[in-house]
């Protein structure tokens, strides 16, 4: 595979461009995307977990008010991108496992465990599976940590993560706002923002932000409607 | 004592996609191309279907075109299926996978009750329903709305055929969902009253109806309450009725053929002989 100068390094081993996403390219016919932008941030003391709200198929938005953030366990969440249907039937799946594991040995799963568990699945059923994945959460070992795990089934432990097609066009502005030891309102301000211009420029991500905010003390689910957001495409 | 051998249907289902037919559908395509025959298309239910939370339940819709290419096939087919007494499903996408699909999840709700000897929850029929699509990879070419109330309230929830699902208060599939959710987004609103809903549920289908080439004929509607009632209306909008095209048809008078037409010769009744079976009781032994 040659490699041209000032072309993106693809997914897929064929190289043409035609202008589409590799998550778009390699979704099937009818199939449902989480087309999205998901992000997490870790501070002292938990972890921020936010996604945007568009389901499309091909150009239409199936949901436009989707709830891509799901809980893996109680104080473990994960944010979903790609197909829905496999990252539903993933997270489910890692759901379960976790849950027995829990019965088995009597405590709290660490965030670790369940990124791990995720990205066995990801990785071992990779060539009928198109997910992108960021487990986050608190537990009494780490407190805050985030994993991302990418369309290949790797793992990595961030500082902060984002993810899903709306991702690239924010890489800059995440690089130049992060800085180590946010608390947590600087934490969620910063999710809020960084999904929003994700928005503005993504034709797959769009509607609503949902954040949840994981302590040890609780799980807080917050929700900014399509005309609060902190950024909007007019750049209100 | 013989095995007692549970129900295999909620057993452990064979793993994978059965590829069994892929050969046969092969060797019949190639037979076709030689010999320049055209293979008949599977039924699709081109399809508007729409379904609505409102204050005291569910209202569930559906246009009644069933087509086969671009041919009508079926003018007046049923799109809402049972599900349980609280659970209706419409379906939009191949008709015998639509059809097919909801009466097995049906019927495993059944034993599930039997089993635990309390009502469905809409909820079960949804992860039993995409459980079981995305076991198929999408080859099971069915995008429900499953619609019902339970002890947690009304829920409506969209299922497409590779086993994604939403929960949504109000939903569009099929075809002809554009149009639907067109006039959902612009009227719909929360706690609507029954009498509001279903009007809303009609006119959505009624978009579809004539603004969608895969959809037509009338609309049925079903409304599910939370007291426990159940109505469903085959037929509530009938914009297009058949009867005055058919009227308008000249027959010759010869194709009416009345009675009395064929002349009956002679008649006989012979009883059919029964013998009664031997009949003797053996005692079991205690």
């Amino acid at each position: 595979m040659s490699r041209h100068y000032g072309q993106m390094q693809q997914y897929s081993s064929n190289n043409f461009h035609d202008g589409k996403s590799a998550e778009t390219r390699n979704l099937k016919r009818g199939e449902v995307s989480s087309g999205t932008t998901i992000m997490a941030i870790p501070f002292d003391g938990g972890v921020v977990l936010g996604a945007d709200g568009r389901t499309s198929t091909g150009t239409y938005v199936a949901n436009r008010v989707s709830d891509k953030i799901v809980a893996l366990h109680d104080r473990i969440w994960c944010c979903r991108s790609g197909s829905a249907a496999d990252t539903q039937a993933l997270t489910d799946y890692v759901k379960h496992y976790l849950s027995q594991l829990c019965v088995e040995t009597g405590r709290l799963p660490l965030v670790k465990v369940a990124a791990s568990l995720m990205r066995k699945l990801c990785y071992e059923n990779k060539d009928n599976l198109m997910a992108g994945v960021i487990v986050g959460g608190w537990d009494p070992v780490e407190n805050g940590s985030v994993y991302n795990i990418p369309l290949g089934g790797t793992m990595i432990k961030m500082p902060f993560a984002i993810g899903g097609s709306g991702s690239t066009y924010i890489y800059g502005l995440v690089d130049s706002k992060f800085k180590e030891g946010m608390n947590k309102e600087e934490a969620e301000t910063f999710v809020k923002e960084a999904i929003a211009h994700a928005m503005a420029r993504d034709g797959s991500s769009g509607g609503i932000i949902r954040t949840v905010v994981v302590t040890e003390d609780g799980n807080k689910r917050g929700y900014v409607s399509g005309n609060e957001l902190p950024y909007g495409p007019a750049g209100w | 004592m013989s095995e007692f051998h549970g129900n295999s249907s909620l057993d452990e289902a064979p793993p994978g996609f059965s590829f069994d037919n892929c050969h046969r559908n092969a060797m019949i395509e190639q037979v076709a191309a030689k010999s320049n025959s055209v293979l008949p298309t599977a039924t699709k239910t081109g399809t508007t279907i729409v379904g609505m939370v409102y204050k005291d339940g569910v209202v569930l819709g559906a246009d009644t075109r069933a087509t086969g290419g671009t041919e009508v096939c079926d003018k007046n087919c049923e799109k809402i299926h049972y599900m349980a007494d609280n659970i209706y499903c419409c379906g939009a996408g191949t008709a015998a996978d639509t059809e097919k699909t909801t009466e097995m999840i049906s019927s495993q709700l059944e034993l599930l009750r039997m089993n635990t000897k309390s009502p469905s929850r809409v909820v079960t029929a949804c992860t039993l329903l995409k459980r079981m699509l995305f076991r198929y990879q999408g080859h099971i070419s069915a995008a429900l709305v499953l619609g019902g109330c339970d002890v947690s309230g009304p829920h409506v929830y969209q299922i497409y055929p590779h086993g994604s699902t939403g929960k949504l208060p109000y939903t569009t599939m099929g075809s002809g969902s554009l149009a639907a959710m067109s006039v959902f987004e612009t009227e719909w609103r929360d706690d609507m009253s029954e009498s509001e809903a279903v009007e809303l549920v009609k006119k959505s289908i009624l978009a579809g109806i004539f603004n969608d080439l895969g959809s037509g004929s009338s609309c049925d509607t079903c409304v599910i309450r939370m007291d426990g009632t159940t109505e469903v209306t085959r037929g509530a909008v009938a914009p297009n009725p058949v009867a005055p095209l058919r009227a308008a048809i000249n027959r010759s008078s010869k194709l009416n053929i009345g009675k009395g037409t064929t002349p009956v010769l002679s008649t006989t009744f012979t009883p059919a002989r029964v013998t009664l079976a031997d009949v003797t009781v053996t005692e079991m032994e205690q």
